[in-house]
């Protein structure tokens, strides 16, 4: 990280660079959109062929690959969209309630 | 050092579009702007310059393809009028939120119902607070010259806001004038080189632009940066506008004075109808009707304390607007601005709104005739008849 903004929400007006533009890479890996969902994706392997198609369409890169193969989801970044419940051809993502889920 | 050519107000800015040779140019036509752009579009494919011209299918879009072209950290333009400003309504402030230095050429032109083409200053005045710099002129002379400068102030890196530079929908778009076009050479020295601060294209530098603010939320901090920028281009507009005066002859200003220093009356204006203004004062001067005229150049920022010292000094001041503001017969966007400054004068004069030249409606030497003598009443009798007057409109 080049830029440091550990006390960024106490930043005067005058510190911020022009528009909000955000000079560094690589950190919305801190931004937890997983804290949005209020349907859980479940995946369920037995079913799932390794297509990858769920990894394409998923917009916060939760499906979780190593090898590739699907090897499950980062709930901390998924924010329940269900794209890739929508586009498994074979079923293998099933969306659950989040409330039911917490019991 | 320069060219004399008689030729109309759009090709004129197409002459400074040409001579900044902007990386992007994206516009969508409108009628009186068209003609800008179809020049310029001639320039394109004749190869005279490098620029990328997108044809979009609207202003909302020629606007959107404005702001990724800037981000990506291109010098960008565009022209348009009217509803078409009207339709880039959205994207203007998202140009100026992301301190994009994008140039829009704006020719006056009012807004629809009832439809009408012709000129007044309805189109920008509604744009005044989407924090957009805004410079106008009074002739294509000016109008090519502001353009110019347009690019400095819009791009210096205290300022980094875009820039509207406004002119007269026919009465100066379309009307021959002989236009003096300085070299190309100085006029490229002059612009400079362009160093955006955070180019998208800057693949070592990677940014991100246009986040999303709703949850740690900076956007208050934003908007608080933005104002302290525009009150920064007051100073960098008279730099530019000076420095543009060493090197071509002709400095500018935040406005220009005509007959104020023994005058008793002032009359505040935009754009065309100075033109004619002027020309009634030096008549009326010379029957010892001692008026004077402040051609307001730059309208945002707003010059408020710096017209206050010089318009507290005069018994009367009749602002002309050529727009209004519908706030119940309290006057126009100009008129309600001066009014609101001189607030803050130790001594107040007394105030005058003359609205005209609504959609076009000529404004007649013998209308500000009649307006100046009763301008010059009020002078004499030290009280305003009417405050708020349509001039030409037919009572
Ligand atoms: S629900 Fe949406 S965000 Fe979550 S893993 Fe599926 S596609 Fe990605
Ligand atoms: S889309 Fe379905 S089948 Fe394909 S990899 Fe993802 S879970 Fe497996």
């Amino acid at each position: 990280m080049k830029w440091d903004i550990d006390d960024v929400q106490k930043w005067p007006w005058h510190k911020h660079p022009p528009g909000l533009v955000n000079p560094d890479t690589g950190n919305s890996v801190q931004f937890n959109t997983g804290s949005w969902r209020s349907r859980r994706p479940a995946l369920d392997l037995d079913k799932c062929s390794q297509c990858l198609v769920c990894y394409i369409y998923c917009p916060e890169t939760s499906i979780q690959v190593q090898d590739r193969k699907v090897t499950g989801i980062d709930y901390d970044h998924c924010k329940g969209c269900g794209i890739c419940a929508e586009e498994c051809p074979r079923q293998a993502i099933a969306l659950e309630d989040e409330a039911v889920q917490a019991g | 050092m320069s060219k004399t050519m008689a030729i109309v107000g759009t090709d004129a800015i197409a002459e400074a579009m040409r001579q900044i040779d902007p990386e992007v140019v994206a516009a969508y036509p409108i009628t009186p702007q068209t003609a800008i752009v179809e020049k310029f579009s001639e320039y394109v494919a004749d190869g005279l310059v490098n620029t990328q011209m997108v044809k979009v299918e609207s202003e909302h879009s020629a606007m959107s393809a404005c702001v990724g072209a800037a981000a990506a950290g291109g010098r960008v333009m565009t022209a348009t009028s009217s509803q078409g400003l009207a339709l880039m309504w959205e994207i203007l402030y998202v140009a100026s939120g992301l301190r994009l230095p994008i140039v829009l050429v704006n020719v006056n032109r009012t807004l629809s119902a009832p439809i009408n083409i012709h000129c007044d200053h309805s189109d920008s005045m509604g744009a005044r607070d989407a924090s957009w710099i805004q410079i106008y002129s009074e002739n294509a002379q000016e109008a090519y010259h502001n353009v110019l400068q347009a690019v400095r102030i819009a791009e210096h890196p205290e300022v980094r806001l875009p820039v509207m530079v406004n002119l007269d929908g026919f009465i100066i778009s379309h009307a021959v004038d002989r236009i003096d076009i300085l070299d190309d050479a100085p006029v490229r020295e002059f612009i400079g080189e362009y160093s955006p601060a955070y180019p998208l294209l800057d693949v070592a530098n990677p940014v991100s632009v246009g986040m999303f603010d709703g949850l740690y939320g900076y956007f208050f901090e934003a908007k608080r940066a933005q104002e302290a920028s525009m009150e920064k281009a007051m100073y960098v507009i008279q730099q530019v506008g000076e420095e543009f005066g060493q090197r071509f002859g002709r400095p500018y200003g935040l406005w220009e004075e005509y007959g104020l220093e023994d005058a008793r009356a002032c009359v505040v204006a935009l754009n065309s109808a100075c033109g004619t203004i002027r020309t009634v004062i030096e008549a009326m001067r010379q029957e010892g009707k001692k008026i004077g005229l402040l051609k307001l150049r730059v309208f945002r920022p707003w010059p408020g304390q710096e017209l206050v010292r010089v318009l507290q000094h005069f018994p009367v001041v009749a602002v002309f607007d050529r727009a209004l503001a519908f706030k119940g017969g309290h006057g126009g966007p100009l008129y309600t601005e001066v009014a609101a400054s001189l607030y803050e004068a130790e001594k107040r004069p007394l105030l005058a709104n003359y609205v005209y030249g609504l959609g076009g409606r000529d404004l007649s030497v013998s209308m500000v005739r009649q307006a100046l003598e009763e301008i010059w009443q009020a002078a004499e009798a030290g009280r305003v008849a009417s405050r708020v007057n349509y001039l030409g409109l037919r009572e």
